[in-house]
């Protein structure tokens, strides 16, 4: 039986070196294109209509759209509009990259921990470079709570920046860990329904009805860290716009 | 089929099945909705807080790690920088249960 974790598997589909290193076209790679493909044509399909009364599709990505519009009043506040079109990016790519993941013989690109890490960077380097736009250098007071004595800064200081750094690391894991668990417990059962199946078929209907609940449970946390990543993205991207 | 209420015309009947369900929504729904909501976002803040600990010590460990790669102090710096990536563990645990108290008392006063 195949192992719980070859779904996995990283495979070059079609082969690419420059100058040394690799940068094959991956079975990863293809689903994070068809991803954006389908996120690209779901949005723009939906809308061509422009009704006022939306249809089915239409209303789905008002609804895509309110929601992130909403997360970023909510948690950033007015300023946060101007960042809308990269936080929305990311939430669909994030959401698609789980979703897409859930279709059997798919590949969950969000469980491999680097392109999480590749996300979380992307967001932990902008917001960065956000914070030292609005208050310059006194972004750096960020490091220093407010009202600690001075001689504290020596344990305080290297306390908070483990923690500002930790950010992206958490950000990463959190996502990655939730994807690749759901994925291997899916198979695990499922490799149960085959063996437990072959002793006698009846006994194979326990494992399935327990993977089609885990079945519902995953699609619910698909979209549930989706939203944990880019709402987290937003809180960040607060502090980085008003420090406290 | 319900030709017993009121108004029978089609829109009469919709309005009574509306009205039953806005009731229904009032009554029940409210509570449903809450706890399910709850409980998904108390699993999230659980997951959150485990992961900014984890990530907390790791980030921690990897610097000292590095630190004394660099300047040949293993493993003193190591040790050192994995308290501090504690104590920056509990820090952002504490920050994100904070977060979502904070949060929870506000959207709370809105419905109420």
């Amino acid at each position: 039986m195949a192992s719980p974790v070859e779904q996995f598997k990283i495979k070059p589909l079609i082969p690419l070196e420059v100058g040394g290193v690799d940068v094959s076209f991956t079975n990863s790679a293809l689903m994070m294109v068809i991803s954006a493909g389908l996120i690209i044509a779901f949005l723009t399909l939906s809308v061509r209509g422009r009704a006022l009364v939306p249809g089915r599709w239409q209303s789905m990505a008002e609804v895509c759209y309110e929601y992130v519009a909403g997360m970023l009043r909510e948690n950033v506040g007015p300023e946060g509009r101007r960042y809308f079109p990269f936080i929305f990016t990311l939430f669909m790519f994030v959401l698609f990259g789980n979703l897409l993941g859930m279709i059997p013989y798919s590949f969950t690109y969000t469980s491999h921990v680097i392109v999480t890490f590749g996300l979380a960077a992307v967001v932990f380097i902008g917001v960065t470079i956000i914070g030292f736009i609005h208050h310059g250098i006194g972004y750096l007071r960020l490091f220093m709570p407010h009202g600690a004595p001075a001689v504290a800064a020596v344990v305080l200081v290297p306390i908070e920046l483990v923690s500002y750094l930790s950010r992206p690391f958490s950000l990463a894991v959190r996502l990655f860990t939730n994807m690749t668990v759901g994925h291997i417990l899916l198979k695990v059962m499922a490799g149960f329904v085959v063996s437990l199946g072959s002793i006698f078929f009846l006994f194979g209907a326990v494992p399935l009805a327990f993977d089609a609940a885990v079945m519902v449970l995953e699609l619910g946390i698909a979209v549930l860290q989706a939203y944990v990543f880019t709402v987290l993205s937003c809180i960040y991207l607060h502090d980085a716009i008003h420090m406290h | 089929m319900a030709d017993e209420s009121p108004d029978s015309s089609p829109l009469g009947r919709l309005g009574a099945r509306l009205e039953a369900a806005r009731a229904r929504e009032r009554n029940g729904g409210q509570d449903e909705r809450e706890a399910s909501g709850a409980s998904r976002s108390a699993l999230a803040l659980g997951f959150r807080v485990v992961t900014e600990v984890v990530a907390a010590v790791g980030v921690g460990a990897l610097i000292g790690y590095g630190l004394d790669h660099w300047l040949g102090s293993t493993p003193w710096l190591m040790v050192l920088f994995l308290f501090l990536g504690s104590a920056s563990g509990v820090l952002n645990a504490y920050r994100a249960a904070r977060h979502h108290e904070m949060r929870r008392a506000r959207d709370g006063r809105k419905d109420g």
